[in-house]
C-alpha cells in the first residue's frame, strides 16, 4: 500500500564518474532504512544530496521535539512517507503550573495538514500538546489505518473525544492516555469498542477517574488475542482484575487497578494464580492502595519483573523489604519515600540489578515532615546497585559527602535528578553550600546527559558543570547560583546542551545574552523569576533573527521586568498563535 | 459536642495509640487523620489555612485519632494548590471524587499567584515546586484518604492489648479466614438509620469482620448526612472512633448503636457474637438511637454508662 514515489532524474544526475560506486538509490534507502534514531538519520541526511533525498523518501517516523521550532507544511514538503510523527508543544515546566493556559501547542493545524498529505498516518504520539475533543474525531476519521495514539501529559480533550476513536479506528493497536488534564465524563468510551475490533495492543487508561463497563472491558480484553499491556484505572477492582488476568495470560505489562478490595481466600488464591499464570510479565504499576495485605498475590509474578511501578501505593519500608527479595530481576524501580531509609536499604540488598530508581514524595508540601528518605538511602542503594544510571530523588536533606559517595558507588550515571525539597538548602551537616555535590557528578560522570540540581548552590556549581559535562543535554535549575557568571559558565561550556530550564535565579541579562552563540544549536530556553529584562530579550530577538524570544508578563511586574522567558530555534519565524499574554521579540 | 470532645481528648490517652514504631510513620499518620478529619469537617467552616488546635468534630475513620489529633490540624496538601479559601465547601468533595478539574482550575490561580520566596523559604509557598506534577498530586492524595482503612489494619495486627476481644483486628481475621478457605457470594442486606428517610444497602460478603463493616456503614450515612447538613445533624451523626480502635458504631456511641435483626426476629446488638455467626443470623441492619436502644441487652447500658463516665 505504499503511495507512489516519485523518482526524480536529478537523483540519477547525481550518480556521475566522480562518485565510488553509487549505489542504486532503492538499496540506499533501504541500507538507510535500518538507521532507526531520528538523530542518526539527521546526520545522515547531511552528507550528500543523494543521501538526503534517500533519507527523504524512506524516512516514515519523525520526532519534533518543538512543535514551534517548524511547520507541517514544511515538513510535509520534506517527507512525503511519514507514517509516525511524535510531537512536544509545550515547555517542561508547564507540568508545574508555570505556564498559563491557552499558551498554544494546539495539534489541530497538524492534523489538518497530515490529513491532506499522510493518509496512511498510523501512530501520533504527543506530548505536552493540547488536543481537542473535534481533533480526535477529525484525527478518527481521517486516518483509516490508524494504529497508534499516545497522549502524555496533553490537555484539551475529554472522555467523548477518546469515543471517537474508539469507535472509527478499526485498525487501532495502542491507545495509551497518560496523565493529561482532561475532562472525565464517564467511562462509556470504552464500550465504543465494537465487537468486530480485535486488534488492541496496548491499552492505558490508568489516569482515567471514571468507571467504565467492566463488562466491556472484559469482552474486549478476551477478543484482542495481541493485547499486552494493560493498564486499568483505580476503579477497576482486585477480582475484575483476577478475571482480566484469565482472560489475556500473554500479557507483558499490567497497571493493576486499586489493591484495597477485600478479599476472601478463595478470590485471594484465585488472584496469585491468575498472575502466576502470565508468564511473560515484566511489568506492573498501578497497585493503588496496595499493603502488606495483598501486595503477596504478586510475589510469583515477581521474579520475572523488570519494571516495577510503586508510586502510587503507600508502602512501608517492611512492606517494601518483605516484596523485594522477590524482585531480584528488578531494573526500574518506582517508589513513594514512604518506604524511607530503610525501605531503600532493601533496595540495594535484593535488587542489584538495578539501573533506574525514582523515589517521590508522599507529602512534598509538608514542612513538619521528618520522615521520607535521606541522604543514607540514596546510598544504601548505591552501595548495592552499581549499575544504577537514572535516578530521580526527592528528599529533604543531603550531602557532599553522600553524593561523592553515590557517584563513586555509580559513575554511569546518565540522568542525575535530585530535589532537596526545600529551596536553597545547605548540606545539613556541613552548612556549605552543595557545589561540591554537583562536582562530583559531572566530574566523575562523563556519560551525564541530563541533571537537575537543587539545594543551596553558588556560581560554583555552574563552574563544574560548564567545565566538566561534556554531554550533558537537559539541565534544570531552581533557586540557585550568586550571580550572572553561573549561567554564563554553562553557556561557555557544555558543548552538547540542548535544553536548559532555569527558575528563581539571580542570572540577569548578561547571563542570557552570553549563550548568543549557543542557542541555535540548542532545542529551547526557559528563564522564568529570574533577573531578565525585557530591554535584554530585545536585544538577544534583534540579534538572533532565528530564534523566537517569547515573554510572558505576570500582571502584577513592572514594565521592564521579563517574568518568564522562552527561547528556541525556529526556521518559521514568530508563531501566528500566540495567545495575548505571550509577546514575542 | 462538649460530651465528644471530651470524649476525644480523654481517649487520646487512652487510644494511647502509638503508631508502630518499625513503621515509624507517625508524621503520616498524623496528617492523614487530620485529613480526614479537615476534609470532613473544614468544608463547611471557611477554614483558614492555619493549624489549629481545635478539635473539631469528624467522621473520624481512624485508630490512632486520640494522639494524633491532637496535633495540629493540617489542611490537605493538596489544599496548597487549591487553597481552603478558595473552596472551602468544596474540600471534601474534591478529595473524594479526584475531579480532574482541580489541577485546571489550580492553573489559573497558581498562575496569578507566582510567589518568589526569599532565602530559605519553605516549599509550600512556591508555585510549581517541589516539581511533582498535578497528576501525581492528586492521586495521592486520594490515596491518603484511603490510607485511613489500610492504616487501621496494620495498627491492629500490632496493638493487642487493647483491642476488644470480640472485635479481633481485621487483619487477623481476615487471615483466619483466608487460612480456613471460607467463600460466599453476595450478600445484601438493607440498613436503615433512625432519623434517615432512606435506607442502604450493604454486602456482607464484602467484609470478614465488623470494623470494616461498620466503616462502611459510617462512610454511607455519614457522606449522605453531609450533604443535607447543619452543625446540630454532625454532632447527631457524630460516629466517633473510640478507645480500643473500634467503630463507635461496635461499641456504643453516644448517640447511636448498630443493632440487627435475626432470623428470629429478635433485635441484637452487632458485635456479640463472632462475624460468621452473625452473618449468617443477619436480616436486617439497623443504626438505632441509643435511647431506644436501651431493652436490648444489659451489656449496652453497661457500656453506654462507661462512656459517659468517661466523658466527664
Amino acid at each position: 500500500m505504499d503511495p507512489v514515489r516519485k523518482r526524480t532524474k536529478d537523483s540519477f544526475k547525481s550518480c556521475d564518474s566522480t562518485h565510488l560506486a553509487p549505489f542504486p538509490d532503492e538499496v540506499l534507502e533501504k541500507v538507510l532504512s535500518l538507521v532507526k534514531s531520528h538523530k542518526d538519520r539527521s546526520s545522515v541526511s547531511l552528507v550528500c544530496k543523494d543521501w538526503y533525498n534517500a533519507d527523504r523518501w524512506s524516512r516514515g517516523k519523525i520526532f519534533i521535539g518543538n512543535c514551534y521550532s517548524v511547520s507541517p507544511e514544511i515538513v510535509a514538503r520534506r517527507f512525503p512517507n511519514i507514517r509516525s510523527v511524535t510531537l512536544k508543544g509545550k515547555p517542561r515546566f508547564s507540568d508545574f503550573n508555570l505556564v498559563p493556559q491557552n499558551w498554544g501547542a494546539d495539534i489541530h493545524s497538524w492534523l489538518v495538514v497530515f490529513a491532506r498529505v499522510y493518509p496512511f498516518l498510523e501512530e501520533l504520539r504527543l506530548k505536552r500538546m493540547v488536543v481537542s475533543d473535534e481533533s480526535l474525531e477529525f484525527l478518527a476519521n481521517s486516518f483509516p489505518g490508524f494504529k497508534v495514539l499516545s497522549l502524555l501529559s496533553c490537555d484539551g480533550f475529554s472522555t467523548d473525544g477518546l469515543k471517537a476513536i474508539a469507535t472509527h479506528c478499526k485498525n487501532l493497536t495502542e491507545l495509551d492516555i497518560q496523565e493529561n488534564g482532561i475532562d472525565d465524563l464517564g467511562g462509556g468510551w470504552l464500550s465504543c469498542f465494537p465487537e468486530t475490533f480485535v486488534s488492541l495492543e496496548v491499552l492505558n487508561f490508568a489516569s482515567l477517574n471514571s468507571d467504565v463497563t467492566f463488562d466491556a472491558l472484559e469482552r474486549l480484553v478476551n477478543r484482542c488475542k495481541t493485547l499486552r499491556v494493560l493498564k486499568v484505572n483505580k476503579h477497576i477492582s482486585l477480582d475484575q482484575l483476577q478475571k482480566l488476568l484469565l482472560r489475556a495470560p500473554q500479557l507483558m505489562e499490567v497497571g493493576t487497578g486499586s489493591f484495597q478490595q477485600e478479599l476472601v481466600p478463595r478470590q485471594f488464591s484465585e488472584l496469585e494464580t491468575a498472575f502466576k499464570s502470565c508468564k511473560n510479565l515484566h511489568t506492573i504499576s498501578g497497585l493503588w492502595e496496595a499493603s502488606s495485605v495483598y501486595l503477596p498475590v504478586i510475589y510469583p509474578a515477581c521474579v520475572n519483573l523488570t519494571y516495577l511501578n510503586l508510586s502510587y501505593a503507600t508502602l512501608q519500608s517492611d512492606e517494601l523489604s518483605k516484596l523485594l527479595p522477590n524482585c531480584s530481576n528488578l531494573r526500574r524501580l518506582w517508589v513513594l519515600d514512604t518506604v524511607e531509609d530503610k525501605g531503600l536499604e532493601a533496595v540495594g540488598s535484593s535488587c542489584p540489578l538495578l539501573e533506574e530508581l525514582r523515589v517521590f514524595p508522599a507529602d512534598p508540601f509538608d514542612q513538619d515532615m521528618v520522615h521520607g528518605v535521606t541522604e543514607s538511602g540514596f546510598v544504601a542503594v548505591s552501595n548495592g546497585c552499581r549499575k544504577l544510571h537514572y535516578v530521580l530523588y526527592f528528599c529533604r536533606q543531603m550531602t557532599n559527602a553522600a553524593v561523592a559517595t553515590i557517584v563513586k558507588n555509580c559513575p554511569d550515571f546518565t540522568h542525575f535528578r535530585l530535589c532537596i525539597m526545600n529551596p536553597g538548602q545547605p548540606d545539613y551537616l556541613t552548612s556549605e553550600p552543595m557545589d561540591e555535590a554537583f562536582g562530583a557528578v559531572v566530574k566523575t560522570c562523563t556519560k551525564l546527559q541530563r541533571l537537575a540540581v537543587s539545594g543551596l548552590l553558588t556560581d560554583r556549581t555552574f563552574e563544574y558543570i560548564g567545565k566538566y559535562a561534556k554531554n550533558l543535554e537537559t539541565l534544570s535549575v531552581a533557586f540557585a547560583g550568586s550571580s550572572d557568571w553561573g549561567m554564563q559558565s554553562v553557556m561557555e561550556g557544555c558543548p552538547r546542551l540542548r535544553k536548559l530550564e532555569i527558575r528563581d535565579c539571580p542570572f540577569g541579562n548578561a547571563a542570557l545574552l552570553s549563550g548568543l552563540d549557543k542557542y541555535e544549536s540548542m532545542r529551547s530556553l526557559w528563564m522564568s523569576a529570574c533577573n531578565v529584562t525585557m530591554n535584554g530579550c530585545r536585544l538577544l530577538a534583534k540579534n538572533m533573527p532565528r530564534l523566537n524570544v517569547e515573554v510572558i508578563k505576570d500582571d502584577e511586574s513592572d514594565d521592564n521586568e521579563a517574568d518568564k522567558v522562552y527561547v528556541y530555534r525556529t526556521v518559521v519565524g514568530p508563531r501566528r498563535d500566540a495567545p495575548p499574554f505571550v509577546l514575542t521579540l | 459536642m462538649e460530651n465528644t470532645l471530651g470524649l476525644l481528648e480523654n481517649s487520646g490517652g487512652g487510644i494511647g495509640r502509638e503508631v508502630p514504631s518499625g513503621g515509624s510513620t507517625t508524621g503520616s499518620m498524623s496528617t492523614v487523620d487530620n485529613l480526614v478529619f479537615s476534609s470532613e469537617v473544614s468544608s463547611c467552616y471557611p477554614d483558614e489555612n492555619n493549624d489549629s488546635d481545635e478539635l473539631e468534630l469528624g467522621l473520624g475513620l481512624s485508630l490512632g485519632g486520640g494522639a494524633a489529633a491532637n496535633k495540629s490540624l493540617k489542611p490537605p496538601s493538596w489544599a496548597r494548590i487549591l487553597t481552603a479559601k478558595d473552596l472551602p465547601c468544596l474540600v471534601s468533595k474534591s478529595s473524594s471524587s479526584s475531579s480532574p478539574t482541580v489541577p485546571k482550575a489550580s492553573h489559573k490561580r497558581i498562575a496569578a499567584d507566582s510567589v518568589s520566596p526569599p532565602n530559605g523559604a519553605s516549599s509550600s509557598q512556591v508555585v510549581g515546586w517541589p516539581p511533582v506534577r498535578a497528576y501525581r498530586m492528586n492521586s495521592l492524595n486520594q490515596a491518603k484518604l484511603s490510607i485511613t482503612e489500610d492504616f487501621s489494619s496494620i495498627v491492629d495486627k500490632s496493638e493487642n492489648a487493647v483491642v476488644n476481644k470480640d472485635n479481633n483486628s481485621c487483619n487477623k481475621q481476615g487471615n483466619d479466614t483466608i487460612d480456613k478457605g471460607l467463600s460466599k457470594v453476595s450478600l445484601f442486606v438493607k440498613v436503615n438509620m433512625d432519623g434517615t428517610a432512606i435506607g442502604r444497602k450493604v454486602d456482607l460478603s464484602a467484609h470478614n469482620c465488623y470494623e470494616t463493616l461498620a466503616r462502611t456503614l459510617e462512610d454511607m450515612f455519614c457522606r449522605s448526612t453531609r450533604n443535607a447538613n447543619t452543625r446540630s445533624n454532625m454532632q447527631g451523626h457524630n460516629l466517633m472512633v473510640e478507645a480500643g480502635g473500634s467503630s463507635k458504631l461496635l461499641v456504643g456511641s453516644s448517640e447511636y448503636v448498630l443493632t440487627y435483626e435475626d432470623k428470629e426476629g429478635d433485635w441484637m446488638l452487632v458485635g456479640d457474637v463472632p462475624w460468621r455467626m452473625f452473618v449468617s443470623s443477619v436480616k436486617r441492619l439497623r443504626i438505632m438511637r441509643t435511647s431506644e436502644a436501651n431493652g436490648l441487652a444489659p451489656k449496652i447500658q453497661e457500656r453506654h454508662g462507661r462512656q459517659r463516665a468517661r466523658a466527664i
